[in-house]
């Protein structure tokens, strides 16, 4: 590992002037994946400002009933809320079925949504991949594709986004509180994450030296019944194969609304707009959940590659889909 | 580059120079002759180096030990004299989750074992504070089932496969009272 100073700033200002200032600086939450990074030298800073300690660890209900989460909330406390256990099953639900006890306790919201892709390429630094050094070519096409992309990718990357917690903020409308150096904005969290393109190696719109400090979750009535689910290699502690995060609103047998999102897929958590406009106004049925299935996965593009490639991940990802609706719309609310 | 922490390791404040790429286990390990957190994987897979920081469960692999800055720090070697502290009598040499370990065999090599005990306890911190996992679903509370167990020591494998005696032990334990489970320096609820 490269040497590196290490900052711990009094407050949010001073942590994004520190990496504002500095193009080899980086912010330091939780440190399940950038400590990982650093021992695997897939980044190697020469400044690393520790904010986990710093952000806001609270939880709090503003006047319109948006919830807005501290950027320090440990994912396990999110997860745990009442608040969130009540009204937003699905966010409880992709917490806990993300990593271990252990590194739910480290992971903070703010950084959950900027780690990092688990492409082994990526993460092997004597491989070729464009995400890490971009122009060096992608090992992932053509090589083993079993958790890659079958959604948005291109032909430089084919590498998905590991959040679970992400797809239900993307499900749920969240908004991300960001601290730049220009000041503040906010970004709606299916736009925080971009999609590979010809440029990789950027995951989010952030620029260098922007802070996460808080995401918030609108009110939304359709959550309260919503569900994850989430298809992997083991039973627990794996990333997604496939996930499902959605919400429906059934009335007298019929979808009024719906929210989801798809895991495991894409370069980003993936909101399946084209299931949610195929639901509305359709008879609470099986064959309109398949029908809405068909609609999102039209698009879907399977890799070819040593393993087989990764077409199983499509009529997967159909079938987890339509289960998902199915229980949702059994459930009573 | 250098920097002075200072740290509670097992109840006795520390306070040492280390270098800023230095892991809290390794700071552990190799500097403090603290021996009990063991490096399995080192990249936050296998919980071998599992201690409690904060009264959280955390892999020790994966903290830079710069952010320990003024923390309190539980290993398994420090269990059974933070519980003797909480002068709640249990006067016994050892942590209960380390005597229903040995009660229940389970165990094998023991090479994982540091790290499973201080899961558990910390495991058993979260069940008494009412935290769900994947399995406890909706909003209920959680019953320590042979599942939930598994479940929530996902983060903490066993080459030698002890599993089936390690639930055994955590039941055994979780059947006594949760309250005097918990570590003292958790976080106030």
């Amino acid at each position: 590992m490269k040497p590196f100073d290490y900052r711990s700033p009094a407050d949010a200002a001073e942590a994004v002037r520190s990496v504002a200032g500095d193009p080899t600086a980086v912010f330091l939450g939780g440190g399940t994946n950038l400590v990982d990074h650093l021992k695997l030298g897939v980044v190697e800073p020469g400044l690393v400002v520790g904010v986990g300690d710093l952000l806001s660890a609270e939880i709090e209900e503003l006047g319109d009933g948006t919830l807005r989460i501290g950027a320090g909330v440990r994912n396990s406390e999110l997860a745990a809320d009442p608040r969130v256990r009540e009204r937003f099953p699905m966010l409880s639900q992709a917490l806990l079925s993300g990593a271990s006890p252990q590194l739910r306790n480290m992971a903070t919201v703010g950084g959950n949504p900027l780690q990092r892709t688990r492409c082994v390429y990526f993460q092997d630094i004597t491989t070729p991949c464009n995400k890490r050094e971009p122009g060096s070519g992608c090992s992932a096409i053509g090589g083993w594709t079993r958790n890659h992309a079958i959604l948005g990718a291109s032909e430089y990357c084919i590498a998905v986004h590991p959040s679970d917690m992400g797809v239900a903020m993307s499900a749920l409308e969240a908004q991300v509180r960001v601290l730049g150096p220009e000041g503040e904005r906010t970004i709606a969290f299916v736009d925080l994450h971009r999609l590979p393109g010809d440029a990789p190696e950027r995951d989010t719109v952030l620029e260098h030296g922007e802070l996460i400090t808080a995401i918030d979750l609108p009110a939304q009535p359709i959550a309260r019944r919503s569900a994850y689910r989430k298809v992997r290699d083991r039973a627990s502690y794996a990333f997604a194969l496939v996930s499902v995060a959605a919400a429906l609103d059934v009335v007298d047998g019929v979808v009024v609304d719906a929210r989801i999102a798809f895991g495991g897929v894409a370069h980003a958590p993936w909101r399946a707009y084209r299931a949610e406009e195929a639901l509305r106004g359709s008879a609470a049925a099986e064959s309109s959940y398949r029908s809405a299935a068909d609609a999102e996965l039209a698009g879907a593009r399977p890799a070819e590659g040593l393993d087989g490639g990764n077409a199983f991940k499509i009529p997967l990802l159909h079938r987890t889909l339509t289960a998902t609706l199915r229980d949702l719309a059994r459930e009573d609310t | 580059m250098d920097t002075e922490i200072s740290v509670r390791v097992d109840g006795v404040p520390r306070r040492l120079t280390v270098d800023t790429r230095s892991t809290l286990l390794d700071v552990l390990r190799e500097r403090l002759g603290v021996t009990s957190p063991k490096k399995g994987c080192d990249h936050g897979q296998c919980g071998a180096c599992t201690v409690l920081s904060g009264g959280r469960r955390v892999v020790s692999c994966l903290v830079l030990a710069v952010t320990q800055d003024g923390s309190e720090v539980v290993t398994a070697e420090g269990l059974a004299s933070v519980v003797a502290a909480d002068d709640e009598g249990l006067g016994d040499d050892l942590h209960p989750v380390q005597r229903a370990f040995i009660d229940c065999d389970a165990f094998q090599c023991g090479y994982c074992t540091p790290g499973q005990v201080v899961s558990a306890v910390g495991m058993l911190g979260e069940i008494a504070r009412g935290w769900p996992s994947a399995v406890t679903g909706g909003t209920g509370e959680p019953r320590l089932d042979r599942a939930e167990v598994a479940e929530r020591m996902s983060g903490n494998l066993c080459r030698c496969g002890a599993y089936v005696n390690i639930v055994a032990a955590l039941q055994q334990v979780a059947g006594a009272s949760a309250s005097r489970l918990t570590v003292g320096t958790g976080p106030a609820e």
